[in-house]
């Protein structure tokens, strides 16, 4: 029997996380000199009163939502990728070489394109530390770390000698075709009396990181391919004993991982800055490793924890613009979301499972 | 490339060597003790940090360290309560330890400061500044003649350029990190201390049996990683530099750890990985050399990016297995 009903780990144990480290958070706040409940205040306005609030939200969301995706596949068969920021910079790439150098007729058939590229480049950048994982035992983590680094200074590398327009100083590719050019929310839901979204960078993109959301549910809970993931990623020897074959989930499942991270950049390459920069990942990559945890490795936990952490990021940058708070803060709570979420979960878990087995002895 | 430029590149290279010295040794405690630690980098930016703007406000470099070692060894203790205590996931507290230095010390600078995430710059005894050993030309010599320095070495014969090029003339730190390599041979491998700290991180039922607390042994471990932590990032802060800049570490925690797995988690060879890819730093910043030397252009980037390609091949195992220790990653569970 369980120790504690499923809604209580779902629901209650995340939401006890956040609250501790919200507390914590408001700690520095203070510490710092500001008063918590001004900048909570500041943070709603700015990221969810106005349309164009939700414009920002929406769009660090749609990053945080493929890469939360990306590493709560790997987390389903107990894959740690915490290379997503690397795999999303490769994909970036893939995004570019796909816009530069196809001429699209238009940007729904480019997007496609796009995400293609993105998933394939992204896919590949996992391929090696999962053979090496499912192969040679060396461990994913490390591997992923190392690949991180790798391909920073891949693209600095692309950007720099082959991809900068001659004559331009800033490492960047030249600048995407306008045909290529997604529809933000601005083009979508503006009418000719009410702008809405002006300015925002949310675009299409959000769209297909919710059918990704969709078809990673259908993938884990749904297909035989999941099954097995899952299987594998409760007891490696049990899921051999079945028939499934370590070496194959492990690279499927970071091959999937990789190219959910990958697909990021179609939001913010194709999306937002509509060519190739140096640091468009801005590490959203490991902002998936809290999504992930805070969402508790579900399609629409990590859908949820996405828009909390877009909030937190546009909120974030609010408070740097109207008071002496830095942008920082956000690293801060998403370092406090982690530590409760992820490493300290025990510490929330052992209480609340000593105070529920207590109840139901009272019951019965 | 003549001997003297040889001689300055491999200087750089000790002094870009020593801070990866450090984390990697404090990285080699932890590890061998079975906890895995990411969170080097966050360890060693917060103690660069909380080093410099305690020597900025002392005025003395040696109280700066103290603060800085604190700092790391607090952010050990959260490692030690989320990885031995609560039995959590080590790598997820890892993560967070980076994330949490990363933000916090931005924060406090801003807060302290208000220099955009910097403490002011550092002057005088608030550094730890190069010491010159007995019978080496530095900058003493000079002033005395009031002659350039480098035109004093230039003359001086190779033993003398090469006893005041690269032996004389780091600060204290650097000749402490080059001790601490045989202190933590000696430690680990010739005491009692030590043959338990291993075993704690090969096999924790035995130690346990035998009747030593693992939980006590880990934390040692830890916060004796924490403590180079704090060494490794004061020296960056009060040694390398002159002050804290934001992200100062750049990577170097991961670096170390590459080193470690390099040096297959043992300390004499750790010294030469870390030698190794300091040479690789120095590098980067010299490309000119590589280029006369070889007739080869090489790309920085490839440089930079050549300690991790490197610990990718050998993480694969075709140059030699690197095997970690065997409980490494583990959380302790004692069976009642």
């Amino acid at each position: 029997m369980d120790k504690m009903p499923k809604w209580a780990d779902i629901v209650l144990i995340p939401i006890i996380s956040l609250l501790l480290a919200a507390f914590f958070s408001a700690l520095v706040i203070l510490a710092i000199g500001e008063n918590p409940v001004e900048a909570l205040k500041l943070m709603i306005d700015g990221a969810l009163m106005r349309s164009a609030g939700w414009g920002y939200t929406l769009y660090y969301a749609t990053n945080f939502i493929f890469t939360g995706l990306a590493v709560s596949v790997a987390f389903h068969a107990r894959l740690f990728n915490i290379g997503g920021e690397g795999q999303a910079m490769v994909g970036g790439l893939g995004v570019a070489l796909v816009c530069l150098y196809i001429p699209w007729p238009h940007w729904s058939l480019a997007i496609l394109g796009a995400s293609v590229g993105a998933a394939l480049f992204g896919a590949a950048w996992a391929y090696l530390p999962a053979v090496l994982q499912a192969k040679r035992g060396s461990h994913i983590v490390i591997t992923t770390i190392m690949f991180n680094f790798i391909a920073a200074a891949l693209l600095n590398y692309v950007l720099v000698e082959w991809l900068r327009p001659i004559g331009a100083m800033d490492p960047a590719s030249a600048k995407f075709p306008g045909a290529t050019h997604l529809p933000s929310f601005q083009d979508m839901f503006s009418t000719a009396d009410t702008p809405m979204f002006r300015g925002a960078p949310a675009n299409v993109t959000f769209f297909l990181a919710l059918v990704a959301c969709v078809v990673v549910w259908m993938l884990i809970w749904k297909t035989r391919l999941g099954y097995e993931i899952r299987a594998f990623g409760q007891s490696e020897t049990a899921a051999k004993y079945a028939g499934i074959s370590p070496v194959r989930i492990t690279v499927i499942a970071m091959l999937i991982s990789g190219a959910l991270a990958g697909m990021m950049s179609v939001n913010t390459t194709m999306g937002e800055s509509e060519r190739l920069i140096l640091n468009s990942t801005e590490g959203a990559g490991f902002i998936g490793i809290a999504v992930a945890l805070m969402g508790r490795n579900h399609p629409f936990g990590v859908l949820l924890a996405a828009i909390l952490f877009g909030f937190l990021y546009q909120g974030g940058a609010e408070l740097a613009l109207w008071t002496s708070i830095p942008r920082e803060l956000i690293v801060v709570i998403q370092a406090l979301v982690i530590l409760f979420t992820g490493a300290l979960d025990n510490m929330v878990r052992a209480p609340l499972e000593k105070v529920f087995i207590a109840l139901r002895r009272r019951n019965v | 490339m003549d001997f003297l430029t040889l001689l300055q590149v491999l200087d750089t290279s000790v002094r870009l060597a020593t801070p990866l010295l450090l984390a990697c040794l404090a990285g080699l405690y932890s590890e061998r003790s079975g906890v895995v630690d990411i969170g080097l980098e966050g360890k060693m930016l917060a103690a660069a940090f909380f080093s410099a703007a305690f020597a900025f406000y002392s005025g003395n470099a040696w109280l700066g360290l103290l603060a800085g070692i604190g700092a790391a060894m607090v952010l050990a203790l959260i490692h030690g309560l989320a990885s031995v205590t609560f039995r959590g996931n080590q790598l997820i507290s890892g993560v967070a330890i980076n994330f949490l230095a990363a933000g916090m010390t931005v924060l406090a600078a801003q807060s302290w400061f208000r220099q955009g995430g910097r403490t002011p710059p550092l002057e005088g005894a608030a550094r730890f500044n190069p010491i010159e050993l007995p019978f080496a030309i530095g900058p003493t010599e000079a002033a005395a003649v009031d002659r350039p320095l480098s035109q004093l070495i230039a003359e001086a014969n190779p033993l003398q350029q090469f006893y005041s090029e690269l032996i004389s003339g780091h600060s204290i730190l650097v000749y402490l990190a080059l001790l601490t390599v045989p202190a933590t041979w000696w430690l680990l491998f010739r005491t009692r201390f030590g043959l338990r700290l291993r075993a704690v991180g090969e096999n924790p039922a035995a130690v346990d049996t035998a009747g030593v607390s693992v939980v006590w042994l880990r934390y040692a471990a830890i916060l004796l990683c924490g403590v180079l932590c704090g060494v490794a990032g004061a020296y960056l802060s009060t040694a390398l530099q002159a002050g804290f800049v934001k992200d100062m570490t750049a990577g170097r925690g991961f670096i170390a750890l590459a080193a470690l797995i390099f040096a297959k988690w043992r300390p004499v060879y750790a010294l030469w990985a870390c030698l190794l890819f300091g040479l690789f730093q120095a590098l980067e910043l010299r490309p000119d050399i590589i280029e006369n030397v070889s007739g080869i252009k090489v790309q920085v980037q490839l440089l930079g990016a050549l300690p991790y390609i490197l610990t990718v091949v050998i993480l694969a195992g075709f140059v030699g297995k690197a095997i970690p220790p065997r409980a490494s990653g583990e959380p302790y569970i004692k069976e009642r």
